[in-house]
């Protein structure tokens, strides 16, 4: 199959005072129609700026981003997003959060046809009996379930998730995975979450992209998942390869994500916090040493 | 101090009893003109017992002459949400109209409604007998749309950008999004202004009265000033007083349903 998602030399530079912070250089990356990729790495690295920059809301700095087959510009429904955050409208009911998308997308559709697909996404994820409620009145995990439903229900050419479930916890978390790729294999939706959840990519992912830290943020190695689907929790925990895919990706993590830090780091004043590797302080220290040179 | 039984009604008595002391004492030593609290009350009681007498223009019961003040406050508050809500709205959303209005918005906020009436009345000198009515509702409108104004913009500019991300991801029409996203979201911001506007609305629509000698609360208290039958005056402030409570109570309950929305 050829590719559905192709992100080409992406390049996102924000200038500062200091000149330019360059957070992610020359990002390559190519997805399949209905692949599910996980994009890894350090929080602060850049992966959620590659992601805000396919959902259209960053705008892109350098290269291009094309999805099946036209250049994107600009964000749009044909793109379902679930945030960090659920994003959901505090005034509204889960059910009325959702209908606001459909109304946009099902246009020409009737109100009732409109009424049934996001009724039907809403009790997909487990919500049929409370999509009358206001976010308010449901729990993190079941408003998080409304914003998987809401893009769904979109019936977007691709999905885009930023960190969905850093929010909750564990259990709640593994619940949401089920929920999310369940409804992945229903429709067959291609793909694209980041996460620095190592256990969560190797449950949900077909290929793993590992992101080198920042600043000047790039692809560091493509791992493929052949955990065989539908997945099964226990079944992949229990695969030979689990640990070992596992330690390979904690290891990057830990040791080959840095890689691209120059050497300098090593002069930088003893006051910066030493194991900082992509934080703010690190970068800023970076850009003072470079301003210097 | 401990709560007992009935001190919501207790505490507030014991407070009018010691201002109505103190009136007392006033009017019978150092202010021998300010009229005693029983002489008020006697003197008032017609206008009181029949609140919607109308015995001649300017001799009409307190709660008609109250009525003719709210029927003028409402027109002239209606105009200010009219004007200073899409104002606020433009403020809030646009950088360049903040910095190319905000300044002289600035200055003409602080005017005092003493100093706008003349010029109301000067601007609609061509309205013949409407002109002092036009005044009156340009000078409530223009000093009690300020509020409104101000907290909008904020309201507005205090949209998260989460609410913001989603209705451009869903490509929102511009009137979608105003009325199913900064509208909802900015409400609990506009409620207060719009609570505040309406006390200043009051505020102002005595000395609207007092200047342009339109039958109402404000009308009434500078005429039998100048009648000297000053126990009116003292009739006049308590019920100005006790109507702008009743209103601005009234606001608090509609903001209150709002911010729970």
């Amino acid at each position: 199959m050829s590719d559905y998602l192709v992100i080409d030399n992406l390049t996102k530079i924000y200038p500062t005072p200091k000149g330019d912070a360059v957070i992610v250089k020359d990002f390559n990356l190519r997805i399949k129609k209905g692949e599910f990729v996980c994009l890894i790495g350090h929080s602060g690295c850049g992966k959620s700026t590659v992601l805000s920059m396919v959902t259209g809301l960053n705008e892109i700095t350098g290269g291009g981003i094309i999805l099946a087959g036209k250049e994107l510009v600009g964000p749009g429904p044909d793109r379902g997003i679930v945030f960090q955050s659920p994003c959901l409208l505090p005034w509204m009911t889960a059910f009325e959060n959702v209908m606001l998308g459909v109304d946009q997308v099902f246009f020409t559709a009737d109100k009732a046809e409109r009424k049934q697909i996001a009724e039907y996404y809403l009790s997909v994820v487990g919500l049929a009996d409370s999509m009358h409620k206001k976010p308010a009145e449901l729990s993190q995990g079941m408003r998080q379930r409304v914003g998987i439903a809401r893009a769904f229900a979109l019936s977007p050419k691709m999905l885009l998730l930023d960190e969905p479930f850093g929010m909750l916890d564990s259990l709640t978390r593994m619940e949401l995975q089920q929920v999310l790729i369940e409804l992945w294999r229903r429709d067959k939706k291609t793909a694209l979450m980041v996460t620095h959840d190592v256990d969560e990519a190797l449950f949900l992912a077909d290929r793993i992209v590992c992101m080198t830290n920042g600043p000047e943020a790039e692809v560091g190695e493509i791992l493929e998942v052949h955990f065989p689907r539908p997945r099964d929790r226990k079944a992949v925990l229990e695969h030979p390869d689990y640990y070992k895919l596992r330690e390979h990706l904690i290891a990057f993590l830990e040791e080959r994500a840095h890689k691209k830090l120059p050497k300098t780091k090593i002069d930088l004043p003893k006051s910066s916090p030493p194991q900082n590797p992509n934080g703010s302080a690190h970068r800023k220290a970076l850009n003072v040493l470079l301003n210097h040179a | 101090m401990k709560s007992f039984k009935l001190d919501w009604l207790v505490l507030p008595l014991i407070g009018a009893g010691i201002v109505l002391l103190l009136w007392q004492i006033s009017s019978a030593t150092w202010a021998k003109e300010l009229p005693s609290p029983l002489k008020t009350w006697e003197t008032s009681k017609p206008y009181i017992v029949e609140p919607f007498a109308k015995r001649g223009e300017m001799d009409q019961g307190i709660l008609r002459f109250t009525w003719y003040s709210l029927i003028l406050v409402a027109k002239g508050y209606a105009l200010a949400l009219l004007i200073g809500t899409p104002l606020g709205f433009f403020l809030g959303l646009s950088k360049t109209f903040t910095k190319i209005f905000d300044p002289i918005i600035q200055v003409l906020r602080p005017v005092s409604p003493l100093a706008w009436l003349p010029l109301g009345l000067v601007l609609f000198m061509g309205a013949g007998k409407n002109a002092s009515e036009l005044g009156a509702l340009f000078t409530i409108a223009i000093c009690a749309m300020w509020p409104t104004v101000l907290n909008t913009a904020v309201g507005v500019r205090a949209i998260p950008q989460d609410y913001l991300n989603v209705a451009k991801v869903l490509k929102l029409s511009r009137t979608k999004t105003l009325f199913k996203v900064l509208i909802p979201a900015a409400l609990p911001y506009m409620f207060t202004g719009f609570r505040l506007s309406l006390g200043i609305a009051w505020l102002v629509i005595v000395a609207a009265e007092m200047l342009t000698g339109r039958p109402g609360v404000g009308g009434f208290l500078w005429q039998e000033y100048n009648s000297l039958i000053y126990e009116h005056i003292i009739l006049c402030i308590i019920t100005i007083g006790v109507v702008g409570f009743v209103l601005d109570r009234l606001m608090s309950l509609a903001e209150s349903k709002f911010k729970t929305a």
